[in-house]
């Protein structure tokens, strides 16, 4: 830990605590989870992952969380991700390509239109 | 901003990085770029994470808020691929046990503000960060860097804070006196020996929120010119031990304590000192004799600490609430802290209220208000709807109040002025059913038994006090007892050397005071008559409630029930101990108590 010398330093390590407690405490309103298994993978799970990360990082979103997990089930369907939404029930997606996953991005999470063409119906 | 979907938290206390936590940052960090991940994963270095000794190292996964511990170097490639890459949580690698968090202090109930006690139960006390991020330590950096200790003194004056311990010497008054000695090195106290029956605001503080603590002492000290302070704590609070020791250690690492603190020509270090449990060591000069190892009694004041304490060097002591506050006094200013309470009692205190009241615990509340808000509104009222019948402020040197006073503010003077003391800030509230002769005897059995013996106004005094109280409970007292009683309360407070053989005889003073005519019922008409003293009550088994169903006589413990099924049952004077278990157990309620 390095010694504090100044009332600037300490606001320093102040906001960086604040942040870390941010990181602790912050709900997020959406959650998207991306099916990581092996066929997931295969499929190019990844970039869409990494589309979904692209985009939050360009719109500065705060109130979405992306998490992995493992495989859904539906290897066919792969890449297939999940999008929560406060309490309301999970909307399912398959063959998410980057190019899909900006398209619910941009309707299903900030637009509130689930998009019809790579819905999983449940 | 860049986006991070997953933050992981590594502890580098000195602890962990002792146990490799460096290497495990490294390893993470290079297993996240050969898995391509760290534009998507940000590793963060923080302090401890739960016991290092338990857990470490240690780090902790989030959004997932996932815990893993004891972790080695060749852990974090399985680690990384596993949870990061194909997100399955390594149940192996898991912490087994959560980290405990403070939840025993509930939200803040109506009329209450809370200052003091802002921080216990939201930061974690291990974690020095936490406490930085509700502006800690800004106050102490504010006051280094651009005040002069006679301006934190002025500070502090202009605020009207008064010393938390019971007194309610003015703080920066106290501060100054001790500046003004012309001896060296300075030492600065802070009595953490609290032990009045039922109280517990300093432990609380000193558990939850141990920094503030130590910055108000780190303030003090510079205030006064101190080199060198030590926290006086009793033995009986381990956890705040334990925690004031990670506090401490925490700050010396970040430069708060120890030689030239934020590059000033001012240096100062903290100790734990801990007590084995003496009541009087509460009191100054004991405390100071007891930090020097020596047994821990007072002596005759002058000298003041302020000119010879520890080491017979001058020192300032106080209370743990006079210095938690000391740092939110100078962040948000004097005037912020005066505009709250009375005239000349400024700011807020906490109390554990305790007692046959709804809401027990601790509470913290602006002077001024009256008893009545503390016990009705912060304290919910009297349990099961009984009668308000004496409230005891100030712990067992206090005195008790009634009715009458209710509507008292809550301020040094005022509580004085009726007979009473604020003291650290014990309240214990009796309801309709308690005997206050049974209350003066247990006070005074705890202060005899606290006596340290080195006066005889007190050691003698104090256990004579307590046999007339135990005589007249025992319906052997006569009335001649109660004038012995008034004349012994006099010699002692007025003979004793310090202030626990000053204030023990203030029960039995206030309860003569406005309860002499149950001390006369116990020793004239021989009754108790809120029926508490066992010698002076009997039990009495009443008809027609009784069905006879025996259950009282089987669970007496000295068969004294007599009666068949069904029948009325008897109680036998002779053999009953009073103990009252029939009529605990009586679904009639058949059984009576007389008196």
């Amino acid at each position: 830990m390095p010694t504090i010398k100044s009332l600037e330093e300490l606001k320093k390590i102040r906001d960086e605590a604040l942040k870390k407690r941010d990181i602790k405490t912050t709900s997020a309103r959406v959650q998207i989870v991306v099916g990581m298994g092996t066929p997931g993978i295969a499929a190019g799970a990844r970039d869409t992952l990494k589309e979904f990360l692209t985009f939050i990082e360009e719109k500065n979103l705060t109130d979405v969380v992306v998490r992995q997990t493992g495989n859904f089930g539906l290897d066919s369907m792969e890449p297939v991700v999940q999008v929560i939404i406060d309490d309301a029930k999970p909307v399912t997606y398959g063959k998410v390509t980057p190019f899909a996953a900006r398209q619910i991005m941009e309707e299903h999470v900030t637009g509130g239109t689930v998009v019809q063409a790579n819905v999983i119906p449940s | 901003m860049k986006f991070f979907r997953s933050h992981v938290l590594v502890s580098v206390d000195p602890q962990c990085l002792e146990m490799g936590a460096h290497e495990i940052v490294d390893t993470l960090n290079d297993e996240l770029v050969s898995c391509g991940l760290i534009d998507e994963i940000q590793v963060l270095e923080t302090s401890r994470l739960g016991d290092p000794t338990r857990f470490g190292p240690d780090l902790v996964v989030y959004p997932e808020n996932v815990h893993y511990a004891n972790l080695t170097v060749d852990d974090i490639p399985f680690l990384v691929e596993e949870h990061f890459l194909k997100g399955r949580v390594v149940e192996k690698f898991r912490a087994k046990e959560t980290v405990i968090t403070d939840d025993e202090l509930g939200a803040p109930k109506q009329k209450e503000v809370r200052i003091v006690l802002r921080n216990c139960g939201k930061i974690d006390p291990h974690n020095i960060e936490e406490y930085i991020a509700e502006d800690g330590y800004q106050a102490l950096a504010n006051a280094l860097t651009s005040l002069t200790p006679e301006q934190v003194i002025d500070e502090v004056m202009r605020s009207g804070l008064r010393g938390r311990g019971g007194a309610g010497f003015p703080a920066a008054r106290k501060w100054q006196l001790c500046r003004q000695v012309p001896d060296f090195p300075k030492y600065l106290t802070c009595n953490a020996d609290e032990g009045d029956p039922g109280a517990f605001m300093n432990r609380r503080v000193l558990e939850s929120d141990p920094h503030s603590v130590v910055e108000g002492m780190i303030i003090a000290a510079y205030a006064i010119g101190a080199s060198m302070g030590y926290v006086y704590c009793r033995a009986e609070y381990p956890i705040a031990v334990a925690n004031l020791n990670i506090a401490i250690e925490q700050a010396r690492e970040f430069g708060f304590l120890g030689n030239k603190i934020f590059g000033t020509d001012f240096s100062f270090d903290l100790e734990v000192r801990m007590g084995a449990g003496a009541f009087v060591c509460g009191e100054e000069t004991a405390l100071i004799a007891s930090i020097e190892g020596k047994r821990g009694e007072p002596r005759p004041r002058p000298p003041f600490p302020a000119v010879k304490g520890v080491w017979g060097k001058p020192t300032n002591n106080n209370n743990v609430e006079t210095y938690a506050v000391t740092p939110q006094i100078l962040l948000h200013g004097a005037d912020w802290y005066s505009s709250m309470g009375t005239e000349k009692s400024k700011g807020t205190k906490t109390f554990a209220i305790a007692g046959d009241v709804v809401n027990t615990g601790l509470i913290e509340v602006p002077f001024g208000l009256s008893l009545r808000e503390v016990i009705f509104d912060v304290g919910g009222g009297i349990k099961d709807n009984k009668k308000f019948k004496a409230i005891q402020t100030g712990g067992p040197m206090g005195g008790c109040l009634i009715e009458e006073h209710l509507d008292l503010p809550l301020d040094y003077e005022a509580l004085t002025a009726a007979g009473s003391m604020m003291g650290s800030g014990g309240l214990i509230i009796m309801d309709d059913e308690t005997c206050m002769v049974d209350i003066a005897r247990f006070f005074m059995e705890f202060t005899q038994e606290e006596s340290c013996g080195k006066c005889t106004p007190c050691r003698v005094g104090t256990r004579r006090i307590l046999d007339i109280l135990e005589k007249i409970c025992d319906g052997k007292g006569t009335l001649a007892d109660i004038d012995r009683l008034e004349m012994l309360c006099e010699e002692v407070a007025k003979n004793s050397l310090c202030g626990l053989g000053q204030g023990a005889p203030n029960p039995v003073i206030s309860t003569l005071k406005h309860f002499r005519e149950e001390y006369i019922a116990h020793v004239v008409d021989k009754k108790c008559p809120a029926k508490v003293c066992r010698s002076l009550i009997r039990f009495e088994i009443t008809s027609p409630a009784c069905t006879g169903c025996m259950v009282c006589a089987r669970n007496c413990p000295v068969e004294a029930i007599t009666g068949e099924r069904r029948q009325l049952h008897v109680i036998d004077p002779k053999t009953c101990i009073r103990c009252g278990i029939c009529a605990q157990v009586c679904n009639f309620n058949a059984v009576e108590v007389l008196s």
